[in-house]
């Protein structure tokens, strides 16, 4: 038995990760205030001992809202990235086994959901139904779903001309059982990774659309709507926009620091790389 | 190549020239400059200021490309504008106006009294498009009995018709240049329109065959900065001159600290109020009404939102006019009454609602505050921001909210209250008798009396959240003369403006 030591991007993403998570779950039990006690005569204090990261222009604790907003964050995004793969592995899947135009009307559906950025999508739709949380993980869901199922399609595929496949058929199992005992362990390590990296896009598009005041509505904090709220502090208070944009910065990084890491683990074509 | 041996030359001379300039002495005082750069947050969708809303148009082009029959003064007061005199009849009926005799358009046609019957039939016409052709609705007729005098008869009095023929909106346009006025406007201003950088800017240049005093600019530059760090930036960087209704109020320390800046902060006509669909349940019933108004802390509201920078109001009646009357302490911030009244209309539990909100920084801003205080005593209002478009479409014209916040820039817009189709769905007998008597009241004193009345009657009914007057801030550099501290009237009149 050989052992491998882990890759270094998958140590670091991980702890970033954790991190990440740790704060979100710390955040369900403890924040040093509320995190939307407003009290406009303690406004833009710098940090201190009171406030950690100092408050904000209505006197909030930033410190308090960076918590809760990694919670909101994650919530969003492993919503978005469950709709995704609920919707999309499945289909991808079907594809494979389809074949012929079954396989091209799904191909091409996600082709067509690819033609619109997901941030735009995602405006489209919060015009239509509404600014929120939930839309918000529609849209994005819907945009991964398209990238779901041309991941796992693709995938799919290859492992569909392997020989063991072949053999199982020939042994006379059903396109269903093959592609629930052979297909899907063998597609898994790619949709792993791909949700990772997936999980970061809506992350920083959740954070963009509640810059734009679309996404997570107050008064629940979010980081992007802290950062949209700086911009016009940007030169008395310049502190109110690093502390969000560098929680984002952090978390997008881990998730694609771990991304990289779980494709060289899983992965084999890529395991000569970015070892330690 | 030669042409980046001549780069390099150049930036080598200017390099020098930095050095040597910046070792010199300072030199002597040049001569005064004569350009200007003001600096506006939105582009005008076009620059005929008598077919559209949007305040940016007059914002241009009012007083300074286009003169209305009469003129708002920097103090809200009435001055000539293309009339020169004008009377009115003891029955409040006739208006006779004496123009200028030598006014021209800047294509070089007469100004007279044609083009005033012209300018105010195309604006009261079937298929006009004037923004507010409630203003011309009591023109019964209007002849020019000669070319230098225009005669306006009405239908019924009608208080504020000078005031309205002094707005932008009743601005006097050609005949013959009225249908490209968007594009290229022609007026009969001390400036002429040079260009439209659409996106840019928009550059006005002295008329030289004005009739009346020149001004003292030879050009203006309108420039337009939509993003709040971006106009911070561009102050600084001495890109822009004059920044008149400079809505980040947070950065005003920083240029009162800077002596190569002035700060004013005046007044608009802005009454800030959270409009209330008075229709709808439970916004029908007044103790709901009232319960947030005493749920609303406006000391607060103007600190966390204006930065201190704005004055409480009762009702909506902005307190720099005569007929001002100060109803802010009728609902003093009370949650516990607030709490009690909703209890006694049905609601101990308070209820759910949202409140929408347009796109300024004041309106969002605003919007989270009121949203925590309401929610203080119980009432859960889900915040929904839109964008301008939808907000004009389904709230203003549509009448579909609860609640939304937004300033009424309109001057002496209280008479909106008597309005039967308007978006607060308020109807009041006895506002609406005070208003048929101020339509039919001339006399200022007795006006101001009625104002005061229509003031109570809309606190006594709570009709929407009276909140602040919306401050206009004025960021310049120093130096820079005449421009207005007040906004009595959508405007940046430079026609006065001088630098030192």
């Amino acid at each position: 038995m050989r052992t491998r030591r882990l890759p270094a991007s998958l140590v670091l993403g991980a702890v970033l990760t954790a991190l990440v998570v740790g704060a979100a779950l710390l955040s369900l039990a403890w924040t040093p205030f509320p995190a939307e006690q407003i009290r406009v005569v303690a406004r833009l204090r710098p940090p201190g001992p009171e406030h950690w990261l100092g408050t904000d222009h209505f006197g909030r604790d930033v410190l308090s809202m960076i918590l809760v907003g990694a919670r909101n964050s994650l919530a969003v995004g492993a919503a978005a990235v469950a709709l995704g793969a609920a919707l999309g592995v499945p289909l991808g899947l079907a594809a494979a086994v389809w074949g012929r135009w079954g396989d091209e009307a799904v191909a091409r559906l996600a082709d067509l959901t690819f033609a619109f950025p997901a941030v735009l999508t995602a405006i489209l739709l919060t015009a239509v139904l509404g600014a929120g949380a939930v839309n918000v993980v529609l849209a994005l869901g819907l945009f991964n779903a398209a990238v779901f199922v041309r991941v796992t399609r693709g995938a799919a595929l290859a492992v569909w001309r392997r020989e063991f496949v072949r053999a199982a058929l020939a042994l006379g199992r059903g396109p269903l059982s093959v592609t629930l005992v052979h297909v899907l362990p063998n597609v898994a390590g790619v949709v792993i990774v791909q949700a990772t990296v997936l999980f970061a896009v809506a992350i920083l598009n959740e954070a963009a659309l509640s810059y734009l005041g679309l996404g997570i509505q107050p008064p629940s904090p979010s980081w992007g709507k802290m950062l949209g709220d700086a911009q016009t502090f940007l030169f008395t208070a310049p502190l109110q926009a690093i502390f969000p944009g560098g929680a984002i910065a952090l978390t997008v990084l881990g998730l694609n620091l771990l991304g990289d890491g779980l494709r060289d683990l899983l992965d084999p074509r890529h395991r000569s790389s970015g070892v330690l | 190549m030669p042409n980046r041996t001549a780069r390099l030359a150049l930036a080598a001379a200017l390099a020098l020239g930095a050095v040597t300039f910046g070792t010199a002495p300072t030199p002597a005082r040049a001569q005064a400059r004569a350009d200007l750069v003001v600096g506006m947050r939105l582009e005008p969708p076009h620059l005929d200021p008598t077919a559209g809303a949007a305040a940016a148009i007059k914002e241009v082009t009012y007083a300074n490309l286009f003169e209305p029959l009469l003129r708002v003064g920097p103090e809200g007061n009435l001055i000539p504008g293309l009339a020169e005199r004008w009377t009115v009849s003891a029955d409040g009926l006739t208006y006779t106006f004496l123009l200028r005799p030598n006014a021209k358009f800047h294509d070089g046609r007469l100004a007279d009294s044609a083009a005033v019957k012209f300018s105010l039939d195309r604006a009261r016409g079937a298929d006009s498009v004037n923004a507010q052709k409630s203003y011309f609705a009591a023109i019964a007729a209007v002849d020019a009995p000669d070319p230098h005098t225009a005669v306006v008869t009405l239908s019924r009095p009608d208080g504020l018709f000078l005031f309205h023929m002094a707005t932008g909106d009743a601005a006097i346009v050609g005949p013959d240049s009225a249908a490209g006025n968007k594009q290229t406007p022609v007026g009969t201003g001390p400036f002429k329109f040079e260009r439209w950088v659409a996106g840019d800017r928009v550059v006005l240049a002295r008329n030289p065959d004005y009739d009346g005093p020149k001004p003292a600019l030879e050009r203006v530059t309108f420039r337009f900065i939509s993003d709040p760090a971006a106009q911070v930036a561009a102050l600084k960087a001495g890109d822009i001159d004059s920044f008149p209704q400079f809505d980040t109020y947070e950065a005003l320390p920083q240029f009162r600290n800077d002596r190569a800046f002035t700060v004013m902060v005046g007044t608009t006509e802005g009454e800030t109020i959270l409009s209330t669909n008075n229709a709808r349940k439970p916004f029908d019933d007044v103790r709901v009404r009232r319960a947030m108004a005493h749920a609303i802390d406006r000391k607060t509201l103007i600190e966390g939102v204006l930065f201190g920078n704005g004055s409480a109001i009762g009702s909506h009646f902005p307190p720099h006019r005569a007929g001002y009357v100060d109803l802010t302490g009728l609902y003093p911030y009370d949650p516990t009454k607030a709490k009690a009244l909703l209890a006694q209309a049905g609601y101990p539990n308070g209820f759910d609602t949202v409140l929408k909100l347009p796109p300024p920084i004041y309106a969002r801003r605003s919007g989270e505050l009121i949203a925590a205080m309401l929610a203080e005593v119980g009432i859960r209002a889900k915040v929904e921001p839109m964008e301008w478009a939808p907000w004009l479409e389904k709230v203003f014209k549509g009448k579909d909210y609860d609640l939304t916040l937004i300033a009424h820039t309109e001057p002496l817009d209280i008479d909106v209250y008597a309005r039967p189709d308007y978006y607060f769905n308020y109807k009041s007998e006895r506002f609406n008798a005070v208003q048929a008597e101020l339509d039919r009241t001339q006399d200022m004193d007795k006006r101001n009396f009625l104002y005061g009345e229509q003031q109570r009657v809309l606190a006594d009914d709570a009709v929407n959240g009276f909140l602040f007057m919306l401050p206009a801030a004025t960021v310049q550099k120093a130096g820079l003369q005449g421009m207005w501290l007040n906004r009595p009237v959508q405007a940046n009149d430079v026609t006065g403006v001088r630098w030192k």
